[in-house]
Formats: structure tokens, sequence, C-alpha cells
């Protein structure tokens, strides 16, 4: 069956939506028919992607309109009676076509304070976790940094805070550190300055597109936002700050 | 100096898996300048895509294992033909690696007294993989990616490498473009790392990432580098094999660890028809007992279905080809049967193969607890590689280094599962250590503008040949690569069919002297392609040369009209280097040291 794609293309005067047809057989995904193109008819359209398995989250996109990756969305997923629109994730710059500029991403993981392991267990080195202990940590270190949640995150989104909001997936990770239970760093002041915990508002949108299934906000950001209003708004801890050096 | 941006380490690591991590990592510990460049963006390369586990005798489930029972299965496994040295640094440096990784912030399951869990795999006596469920290979990239970031190493993302740079017989750089603008950068080093992974991409069916394009090999062969052991390519037992678009896609061997089985169309488990003479004392001949051996009875032998991948897959291929297939060619992986043994099987099965349950779910629509999985063999590593120093991982160009799954010796003939995860966290690091010795005691070499000019100009040839009336399509010429490399360089081989793809890669390199690419130079798939094919045309023939040479069978390589095992020949690998054509050479196998034969016969 043919089917008409309209894709992203840049141009000297920023980019239009294109028209393409390509066959599509069963089983194919997305991405399968973006290559298709690539082979057939523009050999230079850009589009990022590793491994074409969800787990490198290289091909983040959006579909008619939805934030997926283009190598875990079938086509018969997807309503082919008008064309199948894909443009690159909004929330980021264009390089060119349907690849973004996600640097942001890596400069802001980098001031996020690393893991910082207490002192070993054992005599040899190691520690001792138990699996209950470490259930919601694996949950959160399960994501392939697609971005597809900062991408759907409004405050990045809409009114471009990346430097200011650290964004889904860092409180994700944030939360996989404090949470870790052998970490002894403390971020919490960061996540209220430096991270600008206070700009989420909690409408689960990064939730809800996650292909991991991170249960972001709920699991990950509201947890954080309780550690910061404990420490910062709580009355009692206030006023046993006062006698101490910390803050 | 050139006209092109230059910059300056003492050491520049190409390729940012597990291997170029932790190499940038050890390398900037000993406190000299590191580069490191990734292809794609960091964290995306295809380590991310290991599953099982990574393998080390930590003995925290079984403490009978120690280093010497992995140095005996590593070298049974790669029937006696693995660099033994580098089987012994391996087996006994793996356990230190893996317990660094949690110091470094990584999350393995655990033990019921909280240490790190392991679990059974192909090949391996005792239960030995750390694992986090399916995804090991994410959970190991990113634990060195976020403890990377913090160790000074200056990051180039989406950077191409071209061509290695030289002085004289010494190493003094690289050239690459930058994806984004595809402009040309000139690396000046001291010492370089090749740590680029695999080749898979030279078949059409393959569990591997885009980049597995045998581009590092291919450098380092143009450099003068030497190749060995090309002829040992690893078909993974279970690949996907419906639908056709994700035809190849890995399904890890945890499923078989944690107690999946194969069957044909007839319902038989096949596995048990044929355990190799060398397997027999530890292969299990019933049922009952492979299902307990899955579940952690010290006391029972491992069922069939564990057996080394190479035999796998060619059992597998037996039955596809003797009609007992399942209706889309391949045979039936069955996870869903353990039902009849444990009460809580479906919970268990997302909880241990979580990735599995969703790549069967979301791509296929197939519920893997209730049914079974089609499979069937798949391209998935090569043991071959750049021929390194087992202590230094230095290859024969002086001061090129090289790690991971593009260096060779440590595997032999066929790697076990879960000792690659663990042969970039061993190598990864001696190559990091070495190249910064190296880089203290030497200067940088000089740069000749004359060499990098010629290769910038021939890296620009297919834009300028966009017009001509005979021009190739880059993607065209890789397809067929890709289908000629499956038909006759695939899991069986014959003389016929190898001379044939000789010929056949003859006349795609005089296609590929036509490919021409349009549009501009910033970030241009086709441009990509096209500088690419002359390194997959480069290890495919490597590949191909050396499968005529081993006319015998042996691990990863079998040849219908050879098909047993040659004393004359087990006892050489093969070598490849570039002379006015490609040229193989066979090189006269080392004698295993007395202590390390002991520990062989021992284990027996």
């Amino acid at each position: 069956m043919k089917v008409t794609f309209q894709i992203w293309r840049s141009d000297s005067n920023g980019g239009q939506l294109k028209d393409y047809q390509t066959e599509i057989t069963e089983g194919m995904v997305v991405l399968d028919a973006v290559h298709q193109i690539q082979a057939e008819h523009a050999n230079d359209l850009a589009v990022r992607w590793n491994c074409k398995a969800g787990k490198c989250g290289s091909c983040s996109a959006e579909i008619n309109g939805r934030p997926r990756l283009m190598c875990m969305t079938r086509m018969d997923q997807v309503p082919v009676d008008k064309p199948v629109t894909i443009h690159p994730m909004k929330a980021f710059p264009i390089i060119k076509d349907l690849v973004t500029d996600v640097s942001v991403n890596y400069r802001v993981k980098k001031r996020i304070k690393k893991f910082k392991p207490r002192k070993p267990d054992a005599a040899d080195g190691t520690w001792r976790m138990a699996q209950s202990d470490i259930d919601r940590v694996q949950e959160f270190r399960k994501c392939i940094e697609c971005f597809l949640c900062q991408d759907v995150c409004h405050v990045l989104r809409e009114h471009d805070l990346h430097e200011k909001f650290a964004g889904p997936r860092h409180m994700v990770y944030t939360a996989a550190l404090e949470m870790h239970p052998l970490d002894v760093e403390d971020r919490t002041e960061d996540l209220k300055k430096q991270e600008g915990i206070g700009f989420c508002n909690i409408t689960k949108c990064c939730t809800t597109v996650c292909p991991e299934k991170i249960t972001i906000t709920d699991n990950a950001i509201i947890p954080l936002k309780e550690r910061v209003a404990d420490r910062f708004y709580d009355p009692l801890f206030r006023f046993f700050r006062l006698f101490t050096k910390k803050n | 100096m050139s006209t092109y941006e230059t910059y300056s380490h003492d050491v520049l690591v190409i390729g940012s898996g597990g291997a170029g991590l932790r190499a940038a990592i050890e390398a900037s510990a000993a406190g000299v300048s590191v580069g490191m460049v990734c292809r794609s963006l960091l964290g995306k390369a295809h380590t991310v895509m290991a599953e099982g586990g990574v393998a080390a005798s930590l003995g925290n489930v079984d403490d009978r294992d120690n280093w010497k029972v992995h140095f005996a299965d590593t070298m049974r496994g790669g029937q006696y033909l693995n660099n033994w040295r580098m089987v012994e640094l391996f087996t006994k440096e793996a356990p230190d690696r893996v317990r660094e990784l949690e110091a470094w912030g990584a999350v393995f399951d655990r033990t019921a007294d909280g240490r790190i869990l392991q679990r059974n795999f192909g090949g391996h006596k005792y239960p030995r993989l750390a694992h986090v469920g399916d995804r090991t290979g994410l959970e190991m990239i990113r634990t060195l990616q976020d403890h990377g970031i913090h160790q000074g190493i200056d990051i180039y993302q989406e950077y191409t490498i071209v061509s290695l740079l030289k002085d004289g017989d010494r190493i003094a750089g690289a050239i690459a473009y930058d994806r984004e603008k595809g402009l040309f950068k000139i690396f000046h080093s001291k010492a370089v790392i090749i740590a680029t992974g695999g080749m898979g991409k030279i078949y059409k069916i393959s569990s591997n990432s885009w980049d597995c394009t045998g581009g590092g090999i291919s450098i380092a062969y143009h450099a003068g580098a030497e190749l060995i052991d090309m002829e040992f390519v690893q078909f993974h037992p279970t690949g996907m094999v419906w639908p056709p678009s994700v035809r190849g896609l890995l399904i890890t061997e945890g499923v078989r660890g944690e107690g999946g089985v194969l069957r044909n169309s007839n319902g038989k488990r096949f596995m048990f028809d044929d355990i190799p003479e060398n397997y027999k004392n530890q292969t299990s001949n019933n049922e009952e007992e492979g299902w307990r051996y899955t579940q952690g009875d010290k006391n029972a032998k491992r069922p069939p279905e564990l057996l080394t991948r190479d035999h796998v897959a060619r059992c597998i291929r037996r039955e596809i080809k003797e009609g007992r297939g399942s209706p889309h060619g391949g045979v039936f992986l069955d996870i869903a049967w353990i039902k009849e043994k444990i009460s809580n099987a479906p919970e268990h099965i997302k909880k241990k193969l979580p990735s599995m349950y969703h790549q069967f779910k979301e791509l296929a629509n197939v519920d893997i607890t209730k049914e079974s999985m089609e499979v069937g063999p798949t391209t998935h590593y090569i043991m071959g590689g750049i021929r390194v120093d087992a202590d230094t991982q230095m290859t024969t160009v002086p001061g090129l280094f090289a790690a991971g799954e593009c260096a060779a010796g440590l595997h032999g003939a066929n790697r076990l599962g879960g000792n690659s995860l663990s042969d970039l966290l061993v190598f990864g690091k001696r190559a990091g250590e070495s190249a910064a010795q190296y880089a203290k005691a030497n200067q940088k070499g000089k740069l000749s503008e004359k060499q990098i000019e010629e290769l910038s100009k021939e890296a620009l040839d297919p834009f300028s040949r966009e017009a001509n009336a005979d021009k190739e399509n880059p993607f065209q010429i890789q397809s067929d690569l890709q289908e000629m490399m499956q038909d006759l360089v695939g899991i069986v081989r014959t003389e016929k069919e190898l001379i044939e793809a000789l010929n056949r890669l003859e006349e795609l390199k005089r296609r590929a002297a036509k490919v021409a690419c349009g549009g501009n130079r910033g970030y241009n798939p086709g441009w990509h392609t096209a500088i690419e094919l002359k390194h997959m045309l480069t290890v495919a023939e490597a590949i191909a040369m050396s499968a005529l040479e081993r006319k015998e069978s042996r691990g990863g390589h079998f040849r219908d009209d050879f098909p047993d095992k040659s004393e004359e020949l087990g006892s050489v690998n093969l070598s490849i280097s570039k002379g006015e054509k490609m040229k193989l050479q066979r090189i006269p196998k080392q004698k295993l040291r007395d202590d390390l034969q002991q520990i062989v016969e021992e284990n027996k």
C-alpha cells in the first residue's frame, strides 16, 4: 500500500513539510518508512537513529503531532487515510530535517552532582543492597534519554526555560541518584535553585509520552518536590537550621 | 598547520561505547589530556543494546566459581584459538571491573543477601552474568557515561573519523568531519585508541546498530595494522524473524538462561539431538534436569539450549532447512511454558525479561508470557578484528591501540555470551592505561599537509560525481553488499560461494568508486554512507578471504565442504594486512603456558 508522508525538510528559509510517497508492508514501523524514503527519494534526508529497537532513544520525533520513537511506532497504529506528518522535536532547535540540537540536555546533566557512595559495607570493598530497596531506582535507570519528556514539557516547549528548569529527564536522573541506597550526596538545594523544580506543575505530560513507561511525575518529581518542601518550607526544619551551619 | 580546525590531545579515543568510555576514563585518570570522538550522540552506542549480562567470576551465586573456571570455559568456547594471555588477564580482572561499576553508581539486580546477582548463560559452567533484567548494556553505558562526563574528557559528539593520520610508521592523529556542518577537523595526538565496535551492518540480517559498519577495523587496516581471526563471525541463534522490518533484532540468551526452551514445528526440543563431544560431560540429557539447572540446582547439568552460540545457531538452521521450522522461517523459543513449573510465571517473566516482553508486544503483537517466540540466527558479533598485544592493547602500529569488539584475540573462534561486556571493561581500562603511558613517553608525530589534503579530497569526491550519468546510489550499494554477505559469507560457507563473494566484492568496489551524493555537507546521510562504503567493503573482503583460507569448521566458522576440525588449521590464526592487495598469512599459535594448560585439563 502506498502511503503519503509529510516530512519536515530544512531549507534556507527555515523549512517546510514536504510530501513523499512510499510502499508500506506488514510490520513496518515509521522509521522504516523514513529510511525507505531516504534510500529511494532523498539520500540527504537527515534523521538520527542507532538501534531501531527502542533501546538507544535516538529517533525521537513528532508523528502526527505526538512525540514518539519512530522505531517503536508501527505503521498499523498510524492512520494512513490522510498524510502522516513527521516533524522534529519542537522543544529543541533544528539542526537539519528531523535532527535537533539536544546538547542542552548534556549540559544540564553535567551540572547535577554525581553519584557519591557511602563507605563500602564489606571488607572486600563491596556493598549490600536489598532488591526491594533498588526497585524504584531501577525504574528510573530504564531511561533511554530519548528526551521526549523534555520535548513535551510545556515549561521547556512553550516557555523555552531550558536553562532555568532541568526538565523531567533530569528530575528522573536526580531522583535515581537521590534514592540510590548508597548515595550520600545532597542535591536538595540544587533542585530548588539550580534545577528549578518549582517550575513543574505536575501536568504529567512527560509520564504520558515516556516510551519506557517510567512514572516520571508520581515516582520521581513529586517525591523530590516533597524533599525540597521538607527542607525549605517545614517550620520545624527552618527553626532547626538556625542552629546548624548547613544552608 | 592545516587549514582545518585542529584539536590537540595526548590520547584520542575513537568510539564511545563501553570500551571507548572505559578507556577514556582510565587515560584521563592517568593525567593526560583525552579527547573522545562519538560517531553518534554520547550514550547511544551499540553497547546500549547488550542485554543478558556481564560475565565475571564473582562467585556470588555459586561459590565454586573462580577465574580458573572462567578461563577454561572461555578457552573451550573459543575452541582454543584464543590468545590465552588475554583470556588470563580477562578472567582475573573482570570481577574487579564489575565491582568498580557499582562504585560508580551501577545498580545490578541483587541476591537474597544483597550482593550482585548472577545468571546462567551459554557455555558458562556456573551462574556468572551480573545483570539488570535484560538491559545490562544500558546500565553499563549509562554508568560509564555519567561517571565519564566528570573526568575532564573532551567529548566530540557526532563526529565521523575519515582516516587515521601517520608520521612514518607511527600514529599522529586522525581526520574527521563533524556531522552537523560537514566540516573537516584534525585530531593531533600522541596515541590513538580505536574502540569502534563491530561490523554487523555488512550483513542483511543483523542485531547491530547502524554504526556497526566495521569502520574502526578498516581505518586501522588502512593505517597498516594487522587484523586477525576475521573469519570468525558470531551468528546469534535467536534473532526475531517476524515481522520483516525487525528481522534480526536480538532476543537475549537470558530467555534460555531463565528456562526458555527451543522447539521445532513438531514441538520437539531438538537441541537434545546433537550435543558436541567436548560438552557431553557438562550437558544434561533430560528435560527435568535442565529445568533444575536454570533454577539454580547446583547438582544439575545445563540444558542443551545453553550450549555455545555457534552450535545452537547451526542446530536451528538445520531444523529450518530440513522443514521443521516455524511459519516465518524460524523455530520456536518458548518461555511461557514455565507456568507449568511456577505459579506467578507471567509476572516472573516480565520482571526478568522486561525488554523482551515489551519488544514482542510492541513490534510483533506477541505476548511472550502466553505464546512462543519465532526465532532464527542473526549476525551479532565479530570475534576477529585488530590484532593487539595482550597486555597493552597496542596494535602492530606504534601508538595505535584497540579495545572491545574491534580488537581480536580474547574470544578465539567463538565468544561466550556475557564475555563481551567484561571485555570492554577489562581491555578498555588496559588500553587507556597503556595509551596514556605511551603518550607520556613520546612526542607528537608530525602531521602531513599533503596526506590531509588527499584524504579530504577523496572524502568529497562523491559530491563531484552527482552529475555523472553512471553514478551509483550509496544506499543501493550498501544494500547489495548486505544481501551478498548474507547469501555467500553467512552461517554456513563453501569454497564456491566464498570465491563468488570475493568476485562480487570486486564488482562492488568498482561500483563504489562511482558513488555520488547530492545536497550539502551538513548532516547528509547519503554522503556519510558513501564514505562508509569503503570500510564496509574492506571488512567484508577480510572476512571472505579468511573464511576461504580456513578449510575446516570451528566455532563461528562453518564450512559445508570441510565440516570437521583440522589439526593443522587449529594451530594457526589467520592474519590480514595491507599490501598492494589484501595479504593473508598464517600465524602459528603460541603454546599454552603449562599452568594454564593444567587449568584447562582440570576443568574438562
